[in-house]
């Protein structure tokens, strides 16, 4: 029931795992790849770590159920939100001075 | 739930009733605090990313911002929850001392992480960033980059302030083996930080 009860996670390796993804990360915005490929592993990297903190120093690992639910909804509700701002998106980049520009041949208007 | 079975509950708190609930109700009560504070970090992370992506004059945030100073910030802050993670181990063997010096290394991180931040943003303020513009691009650059990180600090502040509060109680003695439910719920919402602070980094200084 208690975190004590559980055996007490490997906290040096996490901390070492996180060091390791960290200077990953930096070392990968300087890798000779396309942005897109660079931009996905950067997301991919930031969610494994946040993922191992709420895993081993948050303990989600050994606590019931209902937690991780907790702990799921902000994180549906977050992918959601974008999805939800996918179509306004599409609207403000069609105005965009960058998207105008080759069409009208000025700059537009903020 | 009576108060006989808060007496008799050997962390010394009011247990939850359903099995499905942990151990405590300030427990549920942190976790259910940071889904929500997590909502909030998650709408200003989604709101940057849409003003990110439809702005045509978007900086490069590790350019213009630079990220060896973050880095070691990051750095900072994953050694502090390594610190706070060792606190909670040492008072649940038992060890008062042990908790007292890792809850003051913990404030230590804390207290490193806002003098960087607030180096990092005098240094920017001086270059010509300012909450309405800056001189490299996109106005909303600066913008959001002070509302994300200042939220953030602003989470780290509390933070320092709560550790603080609870180290002052281990100095009384107040925890031991079997109570030690505050220092779990503080470790909790500092961890948390952490947690939002590898996105923040990720997000707003590296991609």
């Amino acid at each position: 029931m208690n975190v004590a009860h559980h055996e007490e996670p490997n906290y040096m390796g996490v901390f070492w795992w996180l060091l390791v993804l960290t200077i990953a990360e930096i070392a990968l915005i300087y890798a000779p790849m396309a942005k897109m490929v660079i931009v996905l592993l950067l997301i991919g990297t930031a969610l494994t770590k946040a993922t191992l903190v709420a895993l081993f120093y948050m303990h989600l690992k050994f606590e019931k159920r209902t937690l991780g639910l907790i702990a799921l909804v902000p994180l549906l509700l977050c992918v959601f939100l974008v999805f939800a701002l996918t179509p306004d998106l599409g609207a403000v980049v069609h105005q965009s001075p960058k998207a105008a520009a080759p069409a009208e041949g000025t700059h537009g208007e903020h | 739930m009576s108060q006989a079975a808060v007496l008799e509950h050997p962390l010394g708190v009011e247990p939850a009733e359903s099995p499905l609930t942990p151990e405590s109700w300030g427990k549920l009560g942190m976790w259910v605090f940071l889904a929500g504070d997590a909502m909030s970090f998650g709408a200003l992370l989604a709101g940057y990313g849409a003003l990110r992506y439809s702005s045509g004059d978007w900086p490069s945030p590790s350019t213009v911002l630079g990220i060896q100073l973050t880095a070691f910030m990051t750095f900072l802050l994953i050694c502090s929850s390594v610190t706070m993670v060792k606190g909670l181990a040492a008072i649940q063997h038992g060890d008062q001392a042990a908790l007292r010096r890792f809850l003051g290394l913990t404030i230590l991180g804390g207290v490193l992480f806002l003098s960087m931040q607030a180096y990092e943003w005098t240094h920017l303020i001086e270059r010509g960033m300012s909450i309405s513009g800056n001189p490299f691009g996109a106005s909303l650059f600066s913008t959001t980059f002070f509302c994300l990180t200042g939220f953030h600090g602003c989470h780290v502040f509390g933070g320092v302030v709560y550790l603080s509060c609870i180290l002052i109680q281990a100095m009384r003695g107040r925890y031991s083996a079997t109570n030690y439910n505050s220092v779990e719920i503080v470790a909790l919402y500092w961890h948390f930080v952490d947690l939002v602070w590898i996105l923040v980094f990720t997000f707003v200084y590296l991609v």
